[in-house]
């Protein structure tokens, strides 16, 4: 069997954040400057290392929300609350601040033309950050491949990239739906309630086009998803899936 | 010593032994999921267990041979390689070298596959004695599917994606052949003591 390519080393390096942008109420938007950043693909993420000043380290991962030809680095981060990281990500950082970082990381939860579609991307929550960067990527090199969002949220006012996200050209091969599962504006239109094995059959593309299927959001959210998409007859083989647990930060 | 984030000054949690945590992870008492797809469920009477490849003849288990196999009950800690270790984690398996000791072979490495058609490697002497199992029961009860029931390797001195969830079989080779993760760049070995999470670490 051959080989996949593999990547160098993947060394720390000193990132410097340029802005901050307030996505939602909890959710903030990083943009990092590097020094030496060898570009990314669609999908992948980025190990965050903080040091206090008496040396204690913490590590966690995020997702690359920025498009790999968008230039620059974009994370989105969540607070959560009991978080170690997030918190200070979140509210402590500012303009100009430094922080290290290496990657980019992972290759599979990755979407490129090469691998066509169509395809079904299923995003819970803040697991909506990978998709702004195939969805970026797909339109950043003029790709027709059909694709389909569906984006569960608990309320209208925690959809990350909302604007972003309705601001997909009219005509072009993206659909994007949202479904929201703890409260409703009075004109939604959408779906409502978590997702299920009713939602997924109208989402879904039918299984004879093979579609190519990328699920993110916490660990049942997921496994929900993807157990839905198996029991309506989906190959397993063509579901993707990128999980975060309770215990992030 | 790394460049000091201003402002950062972290969470210790004053319970928790550093020694016993690796560089770069953090203590969780939950057990977080990581998988690369769908949670397969193998109905037990369907469910074997075979070690085949580079030995003189394979072997293979039925559920119910599996459980009759003499087994540990074993306290260990966990490391998965997004950061998470989890401390005193209780599992009762067959030792990796009860089923070694059913075959004759001279390889030097494993190829551990799973339903879903996971796989990762392993050095043989990675697995050997006390250093690995195949658990089918968690905390007293036995394996959920989506921590990798009905059984899974467990190699508690390597990061966690070398303890293959959904384990069926073990394909002893002759040549160290890189695994799904390891095919994507995580590094070959996984000593978390060593913070080999990546190629080149």
């Amino acid at each position: 069997m051959a080989r996949a390519a593999l990547p160098g080393r993947l060394t720390w390096q000193l990132g410097r954040v340029l802005e901050l942008v307030g996505e939602t109420a909890r959710v903030k938007s990083i943009m990092i400057e590097l020094p030496d950043w060898q570009g990314h693909r669609a999908g992948q993420h980025v190990d965050v290392r903080l040091t206090a000043e008496d040396g204690y380290e913490a590590q966690r991962s995020y997702s690359i929300a920025s498009g790999p030809e968008d230039g620059g680095l974009l994370l989105t981060v969540e607070r959560l609350d009991d978080g170690e990281v997030s918190p200070f990500l979140t509210d402590e950082l500012r303009a100009g601040d430094e922080f290290e970082l290496r990657g980019p990381i992972g290759g599979y939860f990755v979407w490129e033309q090469r691998l066509g579609g169509p395809v079904l991307l299923i995003a819970g929550g803040s697991g909506i950050v990978p998709f702004r960067a195939m969805l970026r990527h797909r339109a950043a090199v003029g790709s027709t491949v059909p694709f389909r969002l569906l984006y569960s949220s608990r309320t209208w006012e925690e959809v990350i990239y909302r604007d972003e996200l309705l601001a997909a050209p009219s005509g072009d091969a993206v659909d994007v739906r949202f479904t929201l599962t703890r409260a409703w504006p009075d004109d939604w239109t959408g779906s409502r309630g978590r997702i299920d094995g009713a939602l997924l059959r109208d989402v879904a593309w039918p299984d004879a086009d093979q579609p190519l299927t990328y699920i993110c959001g916490p660990t049942g959210f997921v496994e929900a998803a993807a157990a839905g998409l198996v029991n309506n007859g989906h190959a397993p083989g063509r579901i993707r899936t990128e999980r975060f647990g309770p215990s992030g930060g | 010593m790394s460049p000091i984030t201003r402002g950062f000054r972290g969470r210790r949690r004053d319970t928790v032994d550093p020694a016993r945590v690796p560089p770069g992870q953090y203590v969780t008492r939950d057990f977080p999921v990581l998988s690369a797809g769908p949670t397969p469920h193998t109905p037990l009477p369907e469910w074997s267990f075979t070690i085949d490849g580079a030995v003189s003849e394979p072997a293979s288990w039925t559920w119910e041979q599996f459980l009759e196999l003499p087994a540990d009950t074993v306290t260990v800690d966990i490391h998965c390689v997004t950061k998470w270790s989890k401390l005193d984690t209780e599992w009762r398996g067959v030792r990796v070298q009860t089923l070694l000791d059913q075959i004759e072979t001279a390889a030097g490495y494993l190829t551990a596959w799973s339903d879903g058609g996971y796989t990762t490697n392993l050095r043989l002497d990675d697995v050997v004695d006390d250093r690995a199992w195949v658990a089918y029961m968690y905390g007293g009860e036995p394996l959920e599917s989506e921590h990798g029931g009905p059984a899974r390797l467990l190699v508690p001195h390597l990061y966690f994606w070398k303890s293959a969830k959904w384990a069926r079989g073990l394909t002893l080779t002759d040549d160290d052949e890189p695994g799904f993760w390891e095919n994507y760049g995580y590094h070959n070995h996984g000593d978390p003591w060593l913070e080999q999470r990546y190629q080149g670490d």
